[in-house]
């Protein structure tokens, strides 16, 4: 039986989303901060809740901008919002939103808040490119320079190769592995099979398509109106295809490794932007204020593993102990999401749960056991939809609630894997 | 720094003097009133204050500030406009005004103004006769001379000090137009000697004083211009080329309808041509000119008017309190919807519009941001605010957003089944408390109303096109709409800037219904062969912004046949439209929106030539026959105040006053005729029952006079009886 910690429950009054669209295209003129803005101001919107009521705000988002790196104090200065709502912003990787919730749930939890506005927000169209290191010592000892011959002298140590920009990478800074190295590392490790890989991505567009066909996740995502025209409207997530089928899925190249490799821009999630935001309250104050939460948060752990091993493998060390703290096993569960990545990954996090070795690591005499497939990601995921990485971890909540709420369930397990070998779980409970 | 012991107040009334250290600090706080204003007993006092400075000889220099949180001073009192029963009662008047100033110019003691918020007309005036001018970096701080917007000049010195310390061209901008200077403006162009941040403005205000008095800081001359300003207004023939560009400029603004920019203007050139105690002379005989020409009268009544409509409940005593309205909903983004968004967004509301397609609600979106777009790129708005305003209207196709709704609004089309079907919908999901307003501009609200579970709460908010440029707000209110639903209606069209009158509920409301005889009349000229340009320009001549042809294809000649039928149908024969507007309207022509009308368009709307063609159309054919003005505007104009006097006698307008200000500010009725009661009460009751009676026998029954007017003309009475100001 789960206790809630000062006997406070935290309810997940509603959430909403912007479309997820590919980088580079339908939201690729639009920031991370304008996106967070228009998700908060339809989460109010949609809500009806009078600003006023919000005490804070926090969002995770992975790759900040240079000149606004507190996205959640720049949203949270929409007019909608009183100036006194405090926010801080949260980074976690791929879980940043999964922190930002957690974080919002424990100050409900302690006490200092009621209404608490939580989420994230990415812009992979619009990541800060960066000077070299060469180029940046030399601008910063210019504007140090007291006379004009000085600041000359200084820039006359430029060399071409200074001149080259650095975009960022989606690497590890401690091992040099991408993503995608990791996930192909992954694929091998677990003997996971270029086919299921292709099959799970299959299976992810063709939930997703069915979805947003049906209106399940459309009611969940907030048109945007893409300024300054405002000619287009974004309603739906573009990478999620109606079309695909196993055969072209299977024709593509592997990218990470060309001889051997099945991780393929197919099965992977790709590059993406949007934004997300829940609303979470103390059960007490949803209740007076007449909301029919979506849901509850009945427990949540977080675990880490050595980066260099298998990067994306923590959600299996996490959920066993979120479970655990919900008094809960996996045959409880409803439904599971898990965040797609990479189909590899989701494979391996799959398979992990199976064993009985992942479990020892975990701490744990049983593994968590096989999931019911029946149950997993029953609408998509991020490989479908996309993953802007600040803002998935809020969709994938919504998603969760909304669906268990749908089907009458009552428990649901979600996991998130992030970069850095760590590893998000979360049971939520719909009564 | 030693401080010897202030002196006392000299009066306790307005203006309190504290010296510290030599240094006099004169503080004009006006008791039991939200601004500062310059009357008469201000006027003695200020020279009492005055005789102070220049006898205690332990005062070295001073400053004049304000109590007063936004306003530094905002010029004469407009009581004091009453007191001008003849053009040698206000020329006196400013003549001792300006006695006054050019001794506060020439003090023993250097004055420093201290400038915070509005400083208007007199208060400006003051400001240019103290020795040195301090204005706050504050969205508050605005100079402006706006004298001729009330038919008169600046009577204090202001045509006189202004052009020599700003420039020539800079300053008849000013005086000519009566325009805001913000402060960044008024430092830039050196009518301020400097900009500070209002927290230090009276500490930097004191020391200037004291480097005044000790001689350490001599003003610096900052006039702008450059060279080649100084070229042309730094001698007789330069300043000539300028007199005569200002002169035709106004001439084109006024169409020679108001006399005092033309006064302003000449007395300027007096002063230059002479010298400046000349100068200062023409500018008082002026003044007393001004001050009691017929247009004065009606602009200043028209101040009157607003004033006091602003403090009108709108509804019988006792009046409820307004309640708030925090979030709107507007069902309909078209170009009213859209622009109902634009206002309520730059107010802090907000917005959730609607409408049922994704690329309406975008282009609605767009239209909104046009709108508070121009007001960045004029610098009135910060990008800060800009992106905020922006923030507050979220587009939808659903009713998602309208729970906390406190106020919906609907500019959806004018269809009576469309509009009943939006009010059940929406009704279904706000609370019970939220207002339901149309802004539907012919169908009768009690009409809309009956599809309505709250009736209580119904109501209309008559915007006019475009939303963010005309003043005018009709509230409809039939006999079931609540006091707290009026109440909170005006309260917040008010907070939308608008000048809101209150009428009953009936066809074309009061604006629209004026305007129908009017219109009609024009078309009935036009069904006898009147050249349309000579309408246009008869009724342009008259002072309307344009002639009621042009005003056709403007507001569209669909919508015109439309609104025409519906009045025809309530009102019968006497609003029968015209045939010719009935066969423009068959033949499809849509006006400027379609680019095709009784005028010529270009492919960006731009107006040209009448369009010949359309004369093919119309009863008489190419054939044309002239027409004389005086004709075109005696039948247009007696139909529209006709019209209006049925307004007053079946209570749809409540007073001659609304009828004039929704006249003025609704449809463009010259202001300088104070609107359709002034202009009858001007003319004489009995000589407009002549005049309709005589047109009635040409053309019955359309102009039988109104009985409310056959009874005032009988009793020879007034709309506004004599010493009634509004």
């Amino acid at each position: 039986m789960a206790t809630y910690a000062n006997g406070r429950r935290v309810a997940l009054v509603a959430g909403v989303r912007t479309p997820f669209a590919k980088a580079g295209t339908l939201l690729k003129s639009m920031s991370a901060i304008e996106l967070g803005k228009i998700a908060v101001s339809e989460l109010l919107q949609r809500t009806n809740l009078d600003g006023t009521e919000v005490q804070a705000l926090t969002f995770g988002t992975v790759v900040p901008s240079v000149v606004a790196p507190n996205i959640a104090r720049e949203v949270s200065l929409i007019p909608q919002l009183p100036k006194g709502v405090e926010a801080f912003t949260v980074g976690r990787a791929c879980a940043s939103a999964n922190q930002a919730i957690t974080d919002a749930a424990d100050q409900i939890q302690l006490g200092h808040y009621d209404v608490v506005i939580a989420g994230g927000a990415e812009s992979l169209s619009n990541v800060p490119i960066l000077h070299s290191r060469g180029m940046s010592e030399v601008l910063v000892a210019a504007s140090r320079a007291k006379s004009l011959a000085q600041r000359l002298g200084i820039f006359a140590k430029l060399r071409p190769k200074d001149f080259v920009p650095i975009a960022p990478a989606i690497a590890e800074p401690t091992t040099g592995e991408t993503m995608g190295q990791s996930a192909e590392k992954m694929a091998k490790l677990n003997a996971i099979p270029r086919e299921e890989q292709d099959q799970f991505a299959l299976r992810s567009h063709r939930l997703a398509a069915a979805g947003l066909a049906d209106g399940r996740l459309a009611a969940e995502i907030a048109p945007v109106y893409v300024p300054p025209k405002y000619q287009t409207t974004a309603t739906t997530d573009n990478g999620v295809r109606t079309d695909s089928t196993y055969e072209a899925l299977a024709g593509l190249k592997p990218v990470f490794d060309r001889q051997y490799g099945s991780v393929t821009a197919g099965n992977a999630s790709p590059l993406t932007d949007g934004a997300a935001a829940m609303l979470l309250m103390s059960e007490e104050r949803a209740t007076a204020l007449g909301y029919e939460p979506i849901g509850y948060i009945r427990s949540y752990a977080y675990a880490a593993l050595d980066p260099g091993e298998q990067l994306l493998q923590a959600p299996v060390l996490a959920a066993p102990v979120a479970l655990k703290r919900a008094g809960l096993t996996l045959k409880d569960m409803d439904l599971v999401e898990m965040h797609e990545a990479f189909a590899a990954q989701v494979l391996s996090n799959l398979k992990g749960f199976e064993s009985k070795t992942w479990a020892e690591r975990a701490g744990f005499s049983r593994p968590v056991g096989e999931v019911d497939r029946a149950k997993l990601n029953v609408m998509g995921g991020s490989i479908s939809i996309g993953h802007p990485f600040g803002a998935t971890g809020a969709r994938i909540t919504t998603t969760l609630c909304n669906e268990l709420r749908r089907r009458g369930g009552q428990f649901g397990l979600m996991t998130v894997c992030a970069a850095g070998g760590m590893g998000f779980a979360m049971v939520v409970e719909r009564r | 720094m030693t401080t010897t012991a202030a002196a006392k107040p000299t009066t306790p009334y307005a203006l309190t003097t504290e010296v510290h250290d030599g240094i006099a600090v004169v503080t004009f706080d006006l008791p039991n009133e939200s601004v500062n204003k310059l009357d008469a007993t201000v006027a003695r006092e200020f020279g009492e204050m005055l005789d102070q400075l220049e006898r205690d000889e332990s005062i070295r220099g001073a400053v004049l500030i304000s109590g007063k949180a936004d306003t530094f001073i905002a010029g004469a009192d407009i009581n004091e406009f009453l007191k001008f029963t003849s053009p040698t009662v206000a020329e006196r008047m400013s003549r001792e005004g300006q006695l006054m100033f050019d001794r506060l110019e020439t003090l023993r003691v250097p004055v420093v103004a201290a400038i915070h918020g509005a400083c208007l007309g007199g208060g400006l005036e003051i400001a240019l006769a103290c020795r040195y001018r301090i204005v706050t970096d504050h969205p508050k701080t605005v100079l402006a001379l706006p004298e001729v917007q009330l038919g008169v000049i600046p009577g204090f010195g202001g045509t006189q000090r202004l052009p020599r310390l700003v420039g020539l061209r800079n300053a008849l901008d000013m005086i000519l137009t009566g325009k805001n200077t913000r402060a960044k403006k008024a430092w830039q162009m050196g009518l301020a000697d400097e900009l500070v941040h209002p927290a230090i403005l009276r500490d930097v205000a004191v020391r200037r004083a004291r480097e005044l008095a000790d001689g350490t800081r001599k003003r610096a001359s900052r006039k702008s211009g450059g060279a080649a300003g100084a070229l042309l207004e730094d001698n007789p023939a330069g300043r000539a080329i300028v007199f005569s560009q200002a002169r035709k400029e106004t001439l084109k603004k006024t169409k020679g309808h108001y006399p005092a920019p033309l006064a302003a203007l000449r007395a300027v050139e007096y002063g230059y041509r002479f010298d400046r105690d000349r100068g200062l002379e023409e500018e008082a005989r002026l003044f007393g000119e001004m001050a009691v020409t017929d247009v004065s009268k009606q602009l200043v009544f028209l101040f009157f008017a607003t004033t006091s409509l602003k403090k009108d409940p709108g509804v019988d005593a006792p009046a409820p309190e307004p309640a708030p309205i925090d979030k709107i909903g507007i069902l309909g983004a078209g170009f009213m919807g859209a622009g109902i968004a634009s206002v309520a967004v730059q107010q802090g509301t907000v917005v959730r519009l609607k409408d049922a397609q994704h690329e309406r609600v975008g282009k609605g979106l767009a239209a909104v941001r046009e709108v508070v777009k121009e007001r960045l790129t004029r610098k009135q708005i910060t990008r800060q605010q800009f992106d905020d305003m922006l923030t507050l209207v979220g587009g939808t196709i659903d009713y998602s957003g309208f729970g906390n709704a406190d106020l919906v609004i609907e500019a959806v089309f004018e269809d009576l089944a469309v509009k009943h079907a939006v009010l059940r919908e929406v009704e279904q999901v706000v609370p019970d408390r939220t207002i339901f307003a149309s802004n539907t501009s012919t169908i009768p609200i009690t009409r809309i109303a009956q599809a309505s579970a709250r009736p209580e709460n119904v109501i209309g908010m008559h915007f006019f096109s475009p939303v963010h440029k005309m003043p005018l707000l009709e509230v409809i209110v039939t006999p079931a709409t609540s006091k707290e639903t009026t109440v909170t209606t005006i309260a917040y069209g008010r907070k939308l800037g608008k000048t809101v009158i209150v009428v009953n509920d009936g066809p074309g409301f009061y604006a629209n219904r004026i305007l129908s005889p009017y219109i009609n009349e024009a078309g009935k000229l036009l069904d006898q062969g009147a050249p349309i340009e000579s309408i246009d320009r008869a009724l342009a001549n008259f002072g309307f912004p344009v002639g009621p042809i042009t005003l056709v294809d403007e507001v569209g000649i669909d919508v015109a046949g439309k609104a025409g039928a519906i009045m025809a149908e309530a009102f019968g024969e006497r609003m029968a439209p015209s045939a010719s507007l009935q066969k423009v309207v068959e033949a499809g022509r849509t006006g400027r929106k379609g680019k095709k009308g009784f005028y010529q368009y270009d492919e960006k709307g731009k107006k040209g030539k009448v369009d010949e063609s359309i004369y093919d159309l119309l009863p008489t054919g190419r054939q044309r026959s002239p027409m004389d003005d005086e004709e075109i505007v005696r039948r247009t104009v007696l139909a529209m105040v006709n019209e209006a006097a049925r307004t007053l006698e079946d209570g749809i307008i409540r007073t001659p006053r609304d009828g004039d200000i929704g006249a003025v500010f609704g449809i463009g009725f010259p202001p300088f005729r104070g609107g359709p009661f002034r202009y009858m009460d001007s003319r004489g009751i009995e000589s407009i029952v002549r005049d309709l009676e005589e047109l009635n026998d040409r053309f019955p029954p359309r102009f039988q006079p109104a009985q409310i007017l056959l009874d005032m003309a009988r009793k020879k009475e007034r709309f506004y009886p004599e010493g009634r100001i509004v």
